[in-house]
């Protein structure tokens, strides 16, 4: 434990320098940018655990970012908490989402396992399409408080926000990985019938790998309607952040909580540069694109990539 | 201690039936050899020991020092966590993961978790070469290396019952007797119960206290490895020697 309580204070030290460089440019635009990045980083770190490591692709990214979403919804039009006790909120819910769907699906392998979780997206959004009180399909405003203290503006404080949940979520993806959790979930993902045989209990730790992986998504999906101010269906569910959650970690290596990461911070801080210079539907083409090219040329990606030039160069220096 | 039991077991896959009425025990220390060629229930019968096939009728009783449990009915992972591993056919290694990864999760059961490290230990004195390449991906191994590997993984977890299928298929013949010289090395060690399935006779009966042969799902034949060997027509018929 005391090495992995090492690793979460210097990340946070990262994330501080990073709050530091972004208040010292102090453009609102590094904030609303820095947020999209980061809310990335925790949806692909998510998808990670029961993608990456586990070796279950999930489609349905949008419906666990959505329950996040329309929790917040929900609770501004009630109780009217403020969003950091949504957050705990707003993953659970979704972490009972993948549970559920855990029980359902998991006994289904490979791409039927991937076609039921596109169909829970499917399911969510047209719930959420005829529930009026969240606004249907009309979509719901999500007025924000004026000002924040300690920020000079509320999109900062968000950014802020989102930034502590990117390093926590690191920090977790990077827990299981070494732990014998993860090792179980690596054995399924290389061989199911031989991990059971081996006394992995894999349903538990299927099951566990579905909730945590939903409920760090609900989570991503908690804070956005108070930076977007206005939440609608369409774009709540859109395919953009099922896309993404799972190019990011293909492109950036899926055995290891450095992919997601990296994939992340290099599509998100693409796509937001070519929002602003070419246009914002180029988005998913640029994915798109990357996507096919690491899947055909480095299926490993980024991190493998780099694996199989540093093993090269000690073989041509050694 | 530990003994099985098993008794009027019957055991197929949906609508077959493979197993048909079969009883047979293993006693504390002992190495059972079930022999047989190719499809006549001897990998169905281990698979029904470790829980990955569910009886239809019989029981499956493991005494362990001195508490009997049903495993009929059982997960894999419960019966696992009881103190049974298995070697199973054709390895079922984790290809891509490394060796020492591989062996770590042998260990997975909950008695087996405090002495990994001792158990590691132990794998790597009786097995140099994984020692040696234990950060090596276990795919990228030879077929031999990759028998010794499941092999290991198996004592990881501290049997008290092992479960061996089918060790010698798709080894070269000097591999298969190293591989079973090996094992029996390792079950006067640590004193193993084994159930073994295996159809190369000659290479089973060598370590076998006693033998039952199984022929079309039930038990044909049964005597100590002696016995077996010298009846001319088990060898003839069933044994292909």
């Amino acid at each position: 434990m005391r090495r992995h309580i090492g690793f979460l204070l210097a990340a946070l030290a990262v994330a501080l320098l990073v709050y530091l460089g972004t208040a010292w440019i102090g453009n609102d635009y590094v904030y609303f940018a820095g947020y999209v990045v980061l809310q990335y980083v925790v949806l692909a770190t998510a998808w990670n655990i029961l993608g990456g490591y586990t070796g279950y692709v999930n489609f349905g990214s949008a419906a666990f970012f959505a329950v996040g979403v329309y929790t917040t919804v929900v609770i501004h039009k009630t109780l009217a908490l403020p969003v950091p006790a949504i957050l705990p909120l707003g993953g659970l819910l979704a972490g009972i989402l993948g549970l559920g769907m855990g029980y359902l699906t998991l006994r289904l392998r490979g791409v039927f396992f991937s076609i039921a979780t596109l169909a829970l997206a499917i399911v969510l959004n047209s719930m959420i399409v005829n529930w009026s009180f969240v606004g249907g399909g009309r979509g719901a405003y999500v007025i924000r408080p004026r000002e924040i203290a300690f920020f000079t503006s509320y999109v900062q404080y968000l950014f802020v926000l989102m930034l502590v949940l990117a390093t926590l979520a690191v920090w977790i993806a990077r827990m299981v990985e070494r732990s014998r959790l993860g090792r179980g979930l690596a054995a399924i993902r290389d061989d199911e019938l031989a991990a059971e045989a081996a006394g992995v209990p894999t349903l538990k730790l299927k099951l566990i790998a579905t909730t945590l992986s939903g409920f760090m998504m609900g989570v991503a999906g908690v804070p956005l309607p108070y930076f977007v101010t206005y939440v609608e269906p369409s774009g709540t569910f859109s395919l953009g952040y099922a896309v993404n959650a799972m190019a990011m970690p293909l492109i950036g290596g899926t055995t290891s909580w450095l992919g997601p990461l990296i994939g992340a911070l290099l599509l998100g801080t693409l796509q937001q540069v070519a929002t602003v210079t070419l246009s914002a539907t180029v988005n998913l083409l640029i994915v798109g694109i990357l996507l096919v090219l690491f899947v055909t040329l480095a299926p490993d990606g980024i991190l493998g990539l780099g694996r199989a030039i540093v093993r090269r160069v000690r073989r041509r220096d050694g | 201690m530990s003994s099985l039991r098993i008794a009027n077991l019957s055991a197929g896959y949906g609508a077959v039936q493979v197993l048909h009425d079969v009883s047979l025990s293993v006693e504390d220390g002992e190495t059972v050899a079930l022999l047989g060629t190719n499809g006549n229930g001897k990998s169905t019968l281990i698979h029904a020991v470790i829980g990955r096939v569910a009886p239809t009728a019989g029981s499956i009783l493991l005494e362990i020092d001195g508490t009997t449990h049903q495993l009929a009915g059982m997960k894999p992972e419960a019966i696992v966590a009881l103190g049974v591993a298995i070697v199973p056919e054709g390895r079922q290694l984790f290809p891509k993961l490394t060796v020492e990864e591989n062996l770590l999760l042998g260990a997975f059961r909950k008695a087996a978790r405090p002495a990994i490290a001792t158990n590691l230990a132990l794998c790597f004195e009786t097995f140099p070469r994984l020692a040696e390449r234990r950060r090596q991906l276990a795919g990228l191994m030879s077929g031999g290396e990759q028998q010794m590997l499941a092999l290991a993984r198996a004592l990881m977890s501290a049997p008290k019952l092992l479960l061996i299928d089918e060790p010698s298929v798709g080894l070269a013949p000097i591999i298969v007797s190293r591989m079973i010289e090996t094992i029996r090395e390792l079950k006067e060690q640590y004193g193993l119960t084994v159930l073994m399935a295996e159809q190369n006779f000659p290479q089973a009966v060598k370590i076998a206290d006693r033998g039952y042969v199984i022929v079309h799902g039930k038990i044909a034949h049964q005597g100590t490895a002696a016995e077996l060997g010298d009846n001319e027509m088990i060898r003839r018929f069933y044994l292909g020697g």
